[in-house]
């Protein structure tokens, strides 16, 4: 069965078709980049996938079981996480308070006026063990808000991370950074791919970490699926070299 | 305990002993007991304004509607129905509550400003009803003929009538369960999601957070804490007037929040003492006490702009 299968998913907004009939299949574990020029329509598919947008046609399948119509919060339940091509934090509290009210709201505890000490007990487990996952440990109780970007930008992966997802969606993880960023986002993608049996999904702009994570890769390009394939055979790609490569080179 | 608990807990003690003490050491300051009851009442009211404002970040300018009906609910219920301070509290606090409870579903929907035009409106509403409604209300006079009963607790009496320090005490007292239910709640799981609503409210609702519900039930606690307020006022004053729905005195809960600093716990109480004794004293010497507000509110937000406790502590609270 596949962690995931999108099948004919088309978005118009208005006259623009953001995505247009693209079908896909990611295998459970597998890590897939997805590329494409600006206005490719990779956000778009994300929002579609994780539910933000409802497809004006097609349908989506999460561990073999149809999605299309399960709303946001929902599919994290079901074990879908993602992070946000702008980052998304809560940036006046801590990297722990940020990542203790993700495991609390995905425990189900978002009601609840208190915790009995078990409760509290697995709650600060979780959280822990988030924060060495992402090596964010020793900046538990900095305010995230104040971090360097790239930090924010790890702490953002720790708050999807503590919703224990078995598909991940990363939007440009690297956006904005510089190369040491980039270099150590590149090395945490890596380890919490092959630590847990964990599916990423990657939009990623930066060429050298597409190509030093990517299993496969799918392009985009104005909507449409241009090309799939390993990274060898997206290199060798024509339509995608002029499409894309060539243009970034 | 770490260096942040033991001030944290410092602090605590030192707010508590003031206020245990204030009948005390107010004289020396030109202060009053029955002027300390008023700045708990009040201070309760900012209190719970900033329950809204400071920490779920939504601006309600219509929040003395639920402190005016918590208070003629109150007198009301003391003049024509039950002879007792705790049935009149009770009263005031759950039919302030349950209104701002039910009219704030209409309105979670609503964001920033329209929201809190939505607020004045209702208030607005109130404030007409309390000025029309004679027969029931007393209209422009005011709600007179009934006073706080004495505390029955079987074998004594506590006069909280004619003694103003039991008075003070008792005042404290509900001051204290208030506050503390409200602090309870905001270091809760559900506290924390008003917390994540305040800083990033799209984020929120991504996480599975129905932010509209966590608004409402927020909105409502505030508009009960506001109601359980009025109703005390109703008992500093042993009268109710329309002008404790007006939005004016909405506004005025505003004040001392932003002044005391909407991000801190305690920091809409300090608002509410130094607006209460500002309006105290300077309203004996002259009528336009109010410029004075306006130009120390002016200072504030140039030279503090997340009011006088938000300066000593830069981030957060309790
Ligand atoms: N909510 C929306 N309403 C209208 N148009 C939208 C919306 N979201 C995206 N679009 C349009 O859809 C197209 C695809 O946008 P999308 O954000 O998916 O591109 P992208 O591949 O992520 O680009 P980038 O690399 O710049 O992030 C663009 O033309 C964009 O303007
Ligand atoms: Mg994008």
């Amino acid at each position: 069965m596949s962690a995931l299968e999108v099948e004919h998913l088309t978005k118009r907004f208005g006259s623009l078709v953001a995505v247009h009939d693209i079908s896909l299949t990611v295998e459970p574990g597998e890590l897939r980049a997805v590329i494409g020029p600006n206005g490719a329509g990779k956000t778009t598919l994300f929002n579609l996938v994780s539910g933000f947008f409802a497809p004006s046609a097609g349908s989506i399948l999460f561990d073999g079981a149809d999605i299309t119509g399960v709303p946001a919060h929902r599919r994290v339940g079901l074990g879908m996480a993602r992070t946000f091509q702008i980052t998304e934090i809560f940036p006046e509290l801590t990297v722990f308070e940020n990542i203790r009210i993700v495991a609390e709201v995905a425990a189900g505890y978002r009601l609840r006026p208190w915790l009995n000490r078990s409760e509290k007990a697995e709650l600060r487990g979780r959280i822990d063990e988030t924060l060495a996952l992402a090596a964010l440990s020793g900046k538990a109780d900095r305010v995230v808000g104040e971090l360097a970007h790239g930090d924010q930008r790890v702490a953002e992966i720790a708050m999807a991370l503590a919703l224990k997802p078995n598909l991940l969606l990363l939007d440009e993880p690297t956006a904005g950074m510089g190369d040491q960023e980039t270099y150590e986002i590149t090395q945490l993608i890596r380890r919490l791919h092959k630590a847990g049996k964990l599916t990423i999904i990657l939009i990623e702009h930066d060429m050298r970490v597409v190509f030093h994570l990517a299993d496969r890769i799918t392009v985009l390009d104005q909507g449409r699926l241009l090309a799939e394939g390993t990274p060898q055979e997206i290199a060798a790609n024509a339509a995608v070299q002029t499409a894309y490569l060539g243009q970034a080179a | 305990m770490t260096a942040d608990q033991r001030k944290h807990l410092a602090v605590l003690a030192a707010i508590w002993a003031a206020l245990l003490f204030a009948p005390y050491w107010m004289p020396f300051f030109g202060g009053y007991t029955a002027l300390g009851s008023r700045v708990l009442v009040l201070g309760l009211g900012a209190m719970s304004v900033n329950f809204l404002l400071g920490f779920t970040g939504v601006l309600s300018f219509g929040h003395a509607a639920w402190f005016g009906l918590g208070a003629y609910a109150c007198g009301l219920t003391l003049k024509h129905i039950a002879l007792s301070t705790p049935l009149g509290l009770l009263a005031g606090t759950l039919v302030g509550g349950v209104a701002g409870a039910l009219l704030g579903a209409l309105l979670v929907r609503r964001r920033g400003i329209y929201f809190a035009m939505v607020t004045i409106a209702f208030g607005q509403v109130f404030y007409y009803i309390a000025f029309q409604w004679l027969s029931l209300t007393g209209g422009d006079d005011g709600l007179r003929g009934f006073a706080r009963q004495p505390l029955d607790f079987g074998l004594f009496q506590i006069d909280l009538l004619h003694n103003d320090i039991y008075f003070y005490y008792f005042v404290l007292f509900c001051f204290a369960v208030a506050v503390g239910l409200m602090a309870f709640i905001l270091g809760s799981p559900f506290g924390r999601t008003m917390i994540a609503i305040r800083e990033n409210e799209r984020r929120a609702r991504f996480l599975g957070i129905p932010v509209e519900l966590h608004i409402w039930i927020a909105f409502a606690l505030s508009c009960f804490f506001m109601a359980f307020a009025g109703s005390l006022y109703a008992l500093v004053n042993n009268f109710a007037d329309p002008r404790m729905l007006h939005y004016s005195l909405s506004g005025d809960f505003v004040i001392m929040a932003v002044m005391g600093g909407m991000r801190t716990f305690w920091g809409p109480l300090l608002g509410a003492i130094v607006f209460v004794v500002l309006q105290d004293y300077i309203s004996s010497v002259t009528v336009n006490w109010m410029s004075f507000i306006g130009l120390l509110i002016v200072l504030i937000v140039l030279f503090f702009p997340r009011g006088f406790l938000g300066m000593l502590r830069p981030r957060r609270t309790a």
